[in-house]
């Protein structure tokens, strides 16, 4: 059983990263979900991570440059 | 006489081998170079360290065991290059002023935005330069966890044995590294707004 918290919206904030990377316990998890169900503030900051996170991943995924896999293929070794 | 014939499909086999080998890891140059982009300080240094990379891996293929995950160990030799190319050795990082909360940089751009309710519009705020040059600003040991995590979408377990680190540090360091990206994050749109 989890214990109640003071300030259920900070622990909550704690329980972000590690809700979003799916390692909280079951029950940790069930807390996490009954305080987003009612707690919109909470839930806009989670939705808002998640689609950080996806924009992030996006705007990092940089092309190879042209050319890059030709001079990777030159590095093969020759078949005898 | 059979002797020489069991030779000959040996090497034939090997040489398929190889070449099935050097065909899986030039399939997934695209990925290892958009992690590599991340983790060298610039564009010519992660194509230096990607050629780098493959070079070697064609010479050790045979150190690769098939069924595992090739991706991973591509990235475990790009690493090991990138600090033998004078990357400072990986240790603890250097504890800086505690990150604000993990919410702050929400609550910073809809708060500079008057309010906006969309989740997916107040991250528009941000642009990609915005991002790729936060991401430069992370301290390489954290630096190194979030681009194998969060954008290579590699697993703890494999980001661990990549950067040769217990997977609790993997954690910590991802934990405090994406606070610290969110700061830089944060920095760089007071910076836009000025």
């Amino acid at each position: 059983m989890t214990e109640p918290h003071d300030d259920p919206c900070a622990h909550c904030e704690e329980m972000m990263q590690p809700y979003l990377d799916h390692m909280l316990s079951d029950d940790e998890m069930r807390e996490a979900e009954m305080h987003l169900d009612e707690c919109e503030w909470c839930r806009r900051r989670y939705r808002f991570e998640e689609s950080l996170r996806r924009y992030v991943r996006q705007a990092a995924n940089q092309p190879m440059p042209a050319g890059l896999k030709v001079k990777l293929a030159a590095l093969r070794i020759p078949l005898e | 006489m059979a002797e020489a014939s069991s030779d000959a499909a040996r090497i034939a086999a090997e040489a398929r081998d190889r070449v099935r080998f050097e065909e899986e890891a030039l399939a997934l140059a695209d990925q290892v170079y958009s992690v590599a982009r991340h983790l060298a300080g610039s564009r010519e240094e992660a194509e230096d360290l990607v050629q780098e990379t493959y070079a070697r891996a064609f010479r050790s293929w045979r150190s690769f065991q098939p069924g595992t995950n090739l991706r991973a160990w591509l990235l475990r030799i790009l690493t090991n290059l990138n600090i033998d190319r004078g990357r400072r050795q990986q240790r603890a990082p250097q504890m800086q002023a505690l990150e604000a909360n993990d919410y702050f940089l929400y609550d910073k751009l809809a708060q500079d935005d008057g309010g906006l309710t969309d989740e997916d519009r107040v991250v528009e705020r941000l642009s990609q330069d915005d991002i790729v040059s936060a991401l430069s600003a992370v301290p390489h040991d954290f630096r190194d966890v979030i681009v194998l995590v969060d954008i290579g979408d590699f697993s703890y377990q494999d980001a661990a044995q990549i950067l040769d680190i217990p997977i609790g540090t993997v954690m910590s360091r991802l934990h405090r590294g994406r606070r610290v990206l969110k700061r830089e994050l944060a920095e760089s749109v007071a910076e836009d707004v000025r």
